[in-house]
C-alpha cells in the first residue's frame, strides 16, 4: 500500500467520538509525512444520526471523499453503521468493528428491526474482519469513554506508523487530564 | 514553514488573521459557523455574532468605512438576507478590504435548498474566489483582501461543505504588517449612494469587472496543468479534486477566481483541446459563460445539476460506469435519521400541538425535526422568520372555523434573526394567530452558539440578555404567556387558551437546551419503566424520545424500557403515560 492512496472510512453514530478518532488519525498521518485529507459532515446529521468520516493519505491526495467502493479499511464504531458501509469496501479490504449496538429511533419505536448477527455477516463477507469489544477494553483502561482510542489502537496495527508518532498525535488532541487513560486505552487496542 | 492540518473553515480564519483583519461578524450557519468560532481565538480580532446576516455585512461595511479590514461569513441562504447591502456596497467599494465568505451546501446536508451562490458574484458584479482545499482557503482569503483594496470592491469567497468541513494540510504564514490605522474620513461622493452619486459609480463597477477579467488571465490562481492527449477540463473548487481523481491525464484549467472569468486564458486553453469538459457542482455557471464565448463544451448534459459531485458521480457521467460493489448488502437496513435529543424542551410542545390538531408554520432549527414521525407536527418550513409571517398570511385567507388552528413557531435565535419583523406585522395588522417562541437560550442546531438572548458574546463575555417578554409587549402583544415546556398540562392549557383568543397571542416556552455548555440545562436522575404497570399501549412512543426503546420480546405485546445511558429525567414520558408506569429509578 506504500505508493498509493490509502482510504480509511470511519462509520458510527453522532456523539460516539468518531471525530476525535479521525483527528488523532489525520494528525498522526501528517506527522508521518503523508499528504492527508479528511472529510465529514456536521450540523443536522449529528443529532444522533449516522456519521461517517473519510480519511485518505498517500504521496498525493486529490479528492477528500473516498471514491465509491474503494475503501481499504472500514473502521466502524457501531455494528449497524459498519454493516451499512460494507458496500464501500474494496475487494480484499479490511474491517475493524466495535461490537456495540446503538438502537435507531425507528427500531426503538418498534417500527424497524435491528439486523441480527451482524458480526457473523461481516466475518462471512470479510474473513479477516476484527470485531472488538471496545467498551470492555475502555473500562479496563479506566474510562468507558475511551472506546474510540481503544479502536484507534487496533487500527494502528494496520498502518505501520512509528509508535512515537501516535503518542505525539494523542498528546496533541487529548486534554491533559484524560491523557493517561487514553494512552492505556490505545495500548490495550494495540494488544488486541 | 509551519504546517498544520486545518479544516477549510479554520484555514479561512487563519488567512483572515494573516491579512490583518480587525473585525469579523457573522450569524451562525452550517457549514460556515466554525470560521468565527476559530477567529475569536486570534489576538487583535473583534469577532462577534450578529443577529442576522444583513446586520453582519453592514457591520463589516462600517469597519471598511473606517479603513479596517473586515471578514463577514454566512451560509448560502444567509447571503439572500445580506443581499440588500451587498448590491449597493458593490457600487461604493471599500476603504479597508472586505471579504464576504459564503458557504454553499450542495446535497443539502444541513440546509433547506442548494442554491449556487456563484450567481451572486455575477449579479452583484463583484469578484469571487473559490478554493479547492484548505491551503487555498487560507491563501485565497489572504489574497482576497489585497484584491478588495486594489480593485476597490468587496470580494466574495465561496466555500462548500466539502471545503469548509474537509481537512487538509496548510502552511502557516506570518501576519501582514504596516496596514493603516483606522480613522474617520468623509467621502460623500463614494459613501452616500444618492441617485446622483450612484449613477457615477455604476460605470466604475462595470469597468472594474473588465479590469479584473484581464488581470485574472495572468494570475497564478487561474492555472493550466498540462496533461497528455486531447481532453481538457475547466473546473474550480472541490470539483477540481474530483476531476483530477477521475481524469488524471487530462489537461486542466483550474480557476481560482470564478467571476469574472479570464476569457483570453480560457480561449487559448480551449483552442488546444479537442474535447472540453466543464466540471462544476450545481448550476452551469462557468459553462454558460464559456458557451456564450462561442466555445463548445460538454457540461450539464452529462453532469448532474442536483446534489454534490463525488468521484463516482463524475466517473459515471463520463463513462456511464457504476462503481463496482465488492460486498453488496443482502438486506434492507433501518435508517438512522437525526432526532431531538432526550430532554429536548421542544418535544412536549410539538406533542401537544399535534394533539390539538394545530397547523404549524415553522422555520429553521432543531425543532424542524418535529416534522418527522412520530411527532409529525410541523406543516411548513421555508426560511428563518417565516413561521410567524406565514401564519399571518394563512390566517388572513382561511375561513373562520380554521383560523384558530394556525400556529407560527420559531426558536429564540430565529425570532431575533428575522422573526421580530414578522411579529411586528402580525400585531400591527391584528391577525388573530398564535405565535410560539421556543426559547432554549441558545442557537442549538448549528452547535450551541450564543445570541442576543443568551447573555454571552461569542468571546464568552457576559453581556445584556435581551428580554423577550418586554420586547413582545413593546411590539404591542397584549396576550402573552411564559410557560415551562416540561409541564405538559400547563403547556396544553396555555395553547388552548391562545388558540381560542381572537387577537394576536404569544407564548414563550422557556427551558435551556440540553446541549448548552454553561450548566443551564437541568439533568435529573433517569426514569425507569415498571413492567407490571406497562400495558403495552405505546403512548410513550408518540413523543419520539431516543431514550425510550420498545422491547419486542418482553411480554406478548412488548414493553417500553428506558435507556438509562440516554435518559436525562425530563419526565415527559411520565406525563403521557396513563398507567403510571414510569418512575424515578431510586423510588423502587
Amino acid at each position: 500500500m506504500k505508493n498509493k492512496v490509502t482510504n480509511i472510512l470511519l462509520a458510527g453514530v453522532g456523539g460516539q467520538g468518531t471525530l476525535l478518532a479521525s483527528e488523532v488519525l489525520s494528525e498522526a498521518l501528517m506527522l508521518a509525512g503523508h499528504e492527508v485529507k479528511k472529510s465529514e459532515i456536521h450540523g443536522m446529521s449529528q443529532r444522533g444520526g449516522s456519521v461517517t468520516s473519510h480519511v485518505r493519505f498517500g504521496p498525493k491526495v486529490h479528492s477528500p471523499l473516498i471514491p465509491e467502493g474503494a475503501t481499504d479499511i472500514l473502521f466502524g464504531f457501531e455494528l449497524l453503521e459498519t454493516y451499512r458501509n460494507l458496500p464501500e469496501l474494496r475487494a480484499g479490504g479490511m474491517v475493524i468493528a466495535n461490537d456495540l449496538k446503538i438502537i435507531p429511533t425507528t427500531v426503538g419505536m418498534g417500527k424497524d428491526i435491528y439486523p441480527a448477527d451482524i458480526p457473523e455477516k461481516i466475518r462471512a463477507a470479510v474473513p479477516g474482519a476484527k470485531v472488538i469489544n471496545g467498551l470492555e477494553l475502555a473500562q479496563q483502561a479506566g474510562n468507558a469513554r475511551t472506546v474510540n482510542v481503544v479502536l484507534l489502537g487496533v487500527l494502528a496495527n494496520c498502518l505501520e506508523l512509528d509508535e512515537q508518532i501516535w503518542l505525539a498525535a494523542l498528546r496533541k488532541q487529548v486534554p491533559e487530564k484524560f491523557l493517561a487513560e487514553n494512552l492505556r486505552a490505545f495500548e490495550l487496542g494495540q494488544n488486541c | 514553514m509551519t504546517k498544520a492540518i486545518f479544516s477549510g473553515n479554520e484555514a479561512i480564519a487563519r488567512g483572515a488573521w494573516e491579512a490583518g483583519i480587525k473585525i469579523a461578524s457573522a450569524y451562525p450557519g452550517t457549514p460556515s459557523t466554525e470560521i468565527l468560532e476559530n477567529l475569536v481565538n486570534y489576538p487583535g480580532v473583534d469577532a462577534a455574532w450578529a443577529p442576522n446576516e444583513k446586520v453582519s455585512l453592514e457591520v463589516g461595511i462600517g469597519a471598511s468605512f473606517g479603513g479596517a479590514r473586515s471578514l463577514v461569513t454566512m451560509k448560502h441562504v444567509g447571503l439572500n438576507v445580506a443581499a440588500d447591502p451587498l448590491f449597493t456596497f458593490s457600487y461604493i467599494g471599500v476603504r479597508g478590504g472586505l471579504v464576504l465568505v459564503v458557504a454553499d451546501d450542495p446535497e443539502m446536508h444541513s440546509s433547506q435548498d442548494e442554491q449556487d451562490s456563484r450567481n451572486y458574484a455575477k449579479f452583484a458584479k463583484v469578484p469571487m474566489f473559490e478554493p479547492a482545499d484548505s491551503e487555498e482557503a487560507r491563501v485565497f482569503t489572504r489574497l482576497a483582501f489585497e484584491v478588495s483594496e486594489q480593485f476597490d470592491t468587496p470580494v466574495l469567497l465561496r466555500s462548500t461543505t466539502r471545503i469548509s468541513h474537509g481537512k487538509s494540510i496548510v502552511n502557516l504564514e506570518e501576519q501582514v504588517t504596516g496596514l493603516p490605522e483606522p480613522c474617520l474620513k468623509r467621502d460623500p461622493a463614494k459613501l452616500v449612494m444618492l441617485p446622483g452619486n450612484a449613477r457615477k459609480r455604476h460605470p466604475l463597477v462595470e469597468q472594474r469587472i473588465l479590469d479584473l477579467e484581464r488581470w485574472g488571465c495572468s494570475q497564478p490562481f487561474n492555472r493550466i496543468e498540462e496533461g497528455v492527449g486531447e481532453v481538457g477540463v475547466i473546473t474550480s473548487g472541490i470539483s477540481y479534486q474530483y476531476a483530477k481523481e477521475v481524469l488524471p491525464e487530462a489537461h486542466v484549467l483550474k480557476l481560482g477566481m470564478v467571476y469574472p472569468l479570464p476569457k483570453e486564458l480560457i480561449r487559448s486553453f480551449a483552442a488546444r483541446c479537442k474535447t472540453l469538459y466543464v466540471i462544476e457542482e450545481l448550476d452551469p455557471f462557468l459553462e454558460e459563460q464559456i458557451r456564450a464565448m462561442g466555445i463548445a463544451v460538454i457540461g450539464k448534459e452529462i453532469f448532474p445539476l442536483c446534489g454534490e459531485l463525488t468521484p463516482g458521480r463524475v466517473k459515471k457521467a463520463l463513462t456511464g460506469a457504476e462503481p463496482t460493489v465488492a460486498y453488496p448488502l443482502q438486506e434492507l437496513l433501518p435508517g438512522r435519521p437525526p432526532a431531538m435529543c432526550p430532554g429536548c424542551s421542544h418535544r412536549g410542545v410539538f406533542h401537544t400541538l399535534k394533539q390539538l390538531g394545530a397547523f404549524v408554520t415553522g422555520d429553521i432549527g432543531c425543532y424542524t425535526l418535529a416534522a418527522l414521525p412520530p411527532l409529525s407536527a410541523m406543516d411548513s418550513c421555508v426560511c428563518m422568520g417565516a413561521g410567524i409571517s406565514n401564519a399571518t398570511g394563512l390566517t388572513k385567507v382561511l375561513p373562520a372555523a380554521e383560523k384558530s388552528k394556525v400556529v407560527g413557531v420559531m426558536g429564540d435565535s430565529t425570532f431575533l434573526h428575522t422573526g421580530i419583523n414578522s411579529l411586528m406585522d402580525l400585531v400591527y395588522n391584528q391577525v388573530p394567530a398564535t405565535v410560539l417562541i421556543l426559547d432554549n437560550r441558545i442557537t442549538a442546531m448549528t452547535g450551541r452558539q450564543d445570541n442576543p438572548g443568551s447573555g454571552y458574546t461569542l468571546g464568552g463575555v457576559s453581556t445584556t440578555s435581551l428580554d423577550l417578554e418586554a420586547l413582545c409587549r413593546a411590539l404591542g402583544v397584549r396576550h402573552l404567556q411564559t410557560i415551562d415546556p416540561y409541564d405538559l398540562p400547563l403547556t396544553r392549557a396555555a395553547l388552548q387558551e391562545a388558540l381560542s383568543t381572537q387577537e394576536p397571542s404569544v407564548i414563550i416556552f422557556r427551558r435551556t437546551c440540553m446541549l448548552e455548555r454553561r450548566g443551564g440545562a437541568e439533568r435529573r436522575p433517569p426514569l425507569c419503566v415498571d413492567p407490571e404497570k406497562c400495558v403495552s399501549c405505546k403512548a410513550c412512543l408518540n413523543i419520539g424520545c431516543p431514550a425510550i426503546e420498545w422491547q419486542v420480546e418482553a411480554g406478548p405485546k412488548g414493553k417500553a424500557v428506558v435507556n438509562r445511558m440516554l435518559c436525562v429525567g425530563c419526565g415527559l414520558c411520565r406525563q403521557v403515560c396513563k398507567f403510571d408506569a414510569f418512575g424515578a429509578a431510586d423510588e423502587k
